[in-house]
């Protein structure tokens, strides 16, 4: 073996163990980097929303490096087909989305929105249930009799949601409800 | 009949007919669409044109009756179905009589089975192609397209309804407009409905909510039919062969292309182009172009389903592209579809090699035919930290 092809091979070998050396620290900072796998089910309807329980589902969210799924439920009538266009719930549903998003990612929280269609609210429910992985669900309690979901419902879910739930009731001092329009 | 065929046959006739159509269009019933017909007709009259009502829904309403009362009404036809003698309008008699214009109130209207017609429309159609001039009216959630859109509105099922074609091609249509609130006093007067149904119809259909929906929808309506006229009359020179080898979209509206990637910041670039749709009333199509070796499983596979079930809540269509150029791709979707409005999310920080590339909003505007426009939709994130 010549000298220049030893001096080759030693320098090709340097050059590996200093690629690996860099590499390692990347990989385990990587590794030790939190992997969005979480998610947060933040189910609502109806226009607006109240800003304690997105508070909530976005500290939650934040702290656990979770991905916040915010949930707009929509009621199909019964005389339209369940998989049909609804641009009339879908008007009131992005400005929700747009909002909510908005106050996620200030604080540097993923969003992954959905909209799903039932019959009813809790129709809406069970199918996003079927569908989407989640780790936690933050129901905010509505104050406003027969808007959004009920006792019925709420309940409903405690027993059939495949993953903690977190039921917000309104405080006194919780005027402050997510309107479509956030500044 | 089926309504494709109805409609068909409709349109042919329309083609051939010499009368002329004005259809007078409303939100709802009561708004009066069927006085503003009567009125107009007595003008016609006065003006020293022969006038007849071939038929008319007086609905009670003792004003509409009294405008009616001044022209020739040509009696009605029996017809029994199912033991049940329905009152319908003789069409062979219209048709005998031949008068300059006739006056035909409900053009939706089905009628009973073993006339000449299935649809009021048809005999319309008839009067038409003998060369009689028709009034005629109608309420905008009978038309065909927006039979769903109103049932998701108001949550009434519309089960009459007649085809667009038939107020594409009215020579005029008049909307006859009155605001919820003035619509609902008339109802509470007892203008609209006898006594009996006033309550009903004020805790079902007639709410402010339903009446605002609706007349939104009738306004767009006829802007729409409006300015369709408008872009008929200024067709661009050139035979369409010419126009297609120009490569430039004729499109008669808008239509927009959001372009998407299946990942989660894509939702907030399509509600975005969805609401810019919303308001040019044009269509939407989402378009992922897909490298030919990804396969849409895992991860990708659930964001391409979120995005395929999110379109379908918006009306929208997902289409998926496979190639490596996403610029090429664009293209060929811009070309086939007439798309006039590209949407794009802001790209990531370029690094490396990358700096040397011809962003892609850019590329766009090369790779695409001209006059396409393109706007590029800001990532939260990247404004949240540069602000």
């Amino acid at each position: 073996m010549s000298p220049a092809l030893i001096a080759g091979l030693a320098a090709l070998a340097v050059a590996a163990a200093g690629a690996a050396l860099l590499v390692r620290p990347l990989r385990r900072r990587r590794a030790e980097r939190p992997q969005p796998v979480h998610h947060i089910l933040l189910p609502f309807t109806g226009t607006e929303i109240s800003r304690r329980a997105v508070d909530a589902a976005v500290r939650l969210a934040r702290a656990e490096h979770a991905t916040l799924m915010p949930a707009y439920l929509a009621t199909v009538s019964k005389q339209l087909p369940l998989d049909c266009a609804i641009p009339t719930e879908a008007a009131k549903a992005m400005p929700m989305l747009e909002a909510i998003e908005q106050r996620a990612t200030a604080q540097g929280v993923p969003v992954d929105a959905r909209v799903e269609r039932g019959r009813s609210y809790r129709h809406a429910l069970r199918r996003l249930l079927g569908k989407e992985d989640f780790d936690r669900v933050v129901v905010p309690a509505t104050a406003m009799g027969g808007i959004g979901l009920s006792g019925d419902d709420l309940i409903w879910l405690l027993e059939r949601a495949p993953a903690e739930v977190l039921i917000l009731r309104p405080a006194p001092s919780d005027e402050g409800r997510l309107p479509a329009t956030l500044g | 009949m089926c309504a494709a065929q109805a409609a068909a046959d409709n349109s042919s006739v329309n083609s051939a007919r010499a009368g002329r159509l004005k259809v007078f269009l409303g939100m709802a019933a009561g708004v009066g669409k069927t006085y503003r017909m009567l009125r107009e007709g007595g003008a016609e009259r006065d003006a020293g044109r022969d006038v007849v009502i071939g038929y008319m829904e007086p609905h009670d309403r003792p004003q509409t009756s009294a405008l009616a009362e001044g022209l020739e009404a040509l009696p009605r036809r029996k017809a029994t179905y199912r033991g049940t003698q329905l009152e319908e309008m003789d069409l062979p008699a219209l048709l005998a009589r031949a008068p300059e214009l006739a006056l035909i109130d409900e053009l939706a209207h089905t009628n009973a089975p073993g006339l000449e017609h299935r649809k009021r429309y048809e005999d319309v159609a008839d009067v038409l192609a003998a060369g009689i001039d028709v009034f005629s009216t109608v309420n905008v959630q009978h038309l065909e397209s927006l039979k769903d859109q109103v049932t998701e509105l108001t949550g009434a099922y519309v089960r009459e309804t007649f085809p667009d074609a038939v107020l594409a091609e009215a020579d005029e249509v008049v909307l006859v407009d009155l605001t919820p609130e003035e619509l609902i006093e008339r109802l509470r007067a007892g203008k609209v409905y006898p006594g009996e149904r006033i309550e009903a119809a004020l805790a079902n259909f007639f709410t402010v909510e339903n009446l605002l929906a609706l007349r939104e929808v009738a306004l767009r309506q006829v802007a729409a039919e409006v300015e369709a006229k408008r872009l008929v009359v200024e067709e661009p020179l050139g035979t369409r062969e010419e126009r297609i080898a120009a490569e430039v979209p004729q499109a008669v509206g808008e239509r927009l292309l959001a372009l998407v990637r299946p990942q989660p910041s894509s939702q907030r670039l399509v509600r975005r182009a969805w609401r810019s749709a919303q308001r040019l009333g044009a269509p939407l199509d989402l378009l992922w172009v897909k490298p030919p070796r990804l396969a849409i499983e895992g991860e990708v596979g659930c964001q391409v389903t979120a995005l395929r079930h999110l379109a379908s809540v918006l009306g929208a269509s997902f289409l998926i592209e496979e190639g490596e150029d996403v610029v090429a791709g664009a293209a060929r979707v811009v070309r086939e579809r007439s798309i006039t409005y590209i949407m794009v999310g802001e790209s990531l920080p370029r690094r490396g090699v990358g700096r040397l590339r011809e962003p892609l909003p850019q590329r766009l505007m090369h790779g695409t035919p001209p006059g396409v426009d393109v706007r590029i939709v800001a990532h939260r994130g990247a404004k949240e930290e540069s602000g």
